[in-house]
């Protein structure tokens, strides 16, 4: 599966939270580390989206869409601050 | 304050075709005009989104070729031959056509003359559309900050912007560096091979100048020019990087 990055789903962040979240930083609820967005390991063919931490490859962000609903998953990402 | 500011929707637009232009036997710079355009940063890029009869949507990002200072949004798109979107962009649209986008989007992959340098850009194949944005944003703003461009195409032919980027050379702050990794031209002067750690030490300033960097490209690319620079001592904090899938092979 094509590992892509947090660039890839700026659109999509962008629906979810109303504003450009790829230079916003993100704390992996796995592992600890903060980092942009932008750089998440991003997966697209999964069953929805994936987004994994760069280090520990902890899921951050699911991002599902069901009959029109898009359900976000946020259980695995501790912190987000805006840039 | 920022946190008082109106926030806006992404909302879909449309944009007429102005100019085609081809730019290699597999990519195409569309020129549109957009009434609602409320302009972009460097390195951002477009959804564009294609709708069947039938309302089938199929939507994909395109980086933005053109400078915030240029008068019109340019993208330029590579064809992939499976692509559910790119071969319709590169082979079917039409000048007056009109096409549905919403953005800009992004504010990770984004260099403005503020962030300063040196600058070192680093493009496998199409990678090279959003760091032309960057370089065009350079020549319009009158930066004096130093750039380096290392682009890696499969063959001289396929070398997207050849003649501007070309041109770019005679510009005192801008070092274009070109490697051919299929096919060289006889006689050809520059690089012929993949891009490694040798060859980005032979281009890249030295880590301790802390030069500001971008790669983008196929993710195989990428990868191997971020693992090459952190090897050489770069900080990964100033490597920023931006992956393109759906290329079949890569540069």
């Amino acid at each position: 599966m094509t590992r892509l990055d947090g660039n890839a789903i700026a659109g999509e962040l962008y629906d979810i939270f109303g504003t450009e979240m790829t230079a916003a930083t993100g704390t992996c609820a796995g592992c600890g580390s903060a980092r942009p967005l932008g750089e998440l390991a991003v997966y697209l063919q999964a069953p929805g989206v994936v987004a994994r931490c760069t280090s520990c490859d902890h899921v951050m962000i699911v991002i599902v869409e069901i009959r029109g609903v898009r359900c976000v998953d946020l259980r695995g990402t501790a912190d987000v601050k805006k840039a | 304050m920022e946190g008082t500011a109106v926030r806006r929707r992404l909302n879909w637009q449309t944009g007429t075709v102005e100019e085609l232009v081809s730019e290699t036997p597999r990519t195409r710079s569309i020129r549109l005009g957009l009434p609602c355009w409320s302009g972009h940063r460097p390195g951002q890029h477009v959804d564009v989104r294609l709708t069947a009869e039938d309302g089938y949507h199929a939507q994909r990002s395109y980086s933005i070729a053109s400078a915030p200072e240029d008068e019109n949004l340019v993208l330029t798109v590579e064809r992939l031959d499976d692509g559910e979107v790119s071969p319709f962009l590169v082979d079917e649209l039409r000048t007056g056509d009109e096409l549905e986008l919403r953005g800009p989007i992004g504010g990770y992959f984004v260099w403005e003359t503020a962030r300063g340098g040196p600058l070192l850009l680093v493009a496998g194949g199409s990678g090279v559309v959003p760091l032309r944005a960057m370089l065009r944003h350079h020549r319009a703003s009158g930066s004096a900050v130093p750039v380096r461009l290392l682009y890696s195409a499969r063959s001289l032919p396929d070398v997207i912007y050849r003649d501007e980027l070309t041109r770019l050379t005679g510009n005192n702050a801008i070092d274009v560096h070109f490697t051919l990794t299929r096919e060289q031209p006889v006689g050809w002067r520059g690089y012929r091979r993949r891009i490694d750690r040798e060859l980005l030490a032979e281009v890249a300033w030295p880590a301790v100048d802390r030069p500001l960097v971008y790669v983008c490209g196929p993710t195989d690319f990428v990868e191997t020019a971020a693992a090459a620079l952190v090897a050489l001592g770069h900080e990964p904090g100033r490597i920023r990087l931006e992956r393109f899938g759906g290329t079949g092979g890569s540069a």
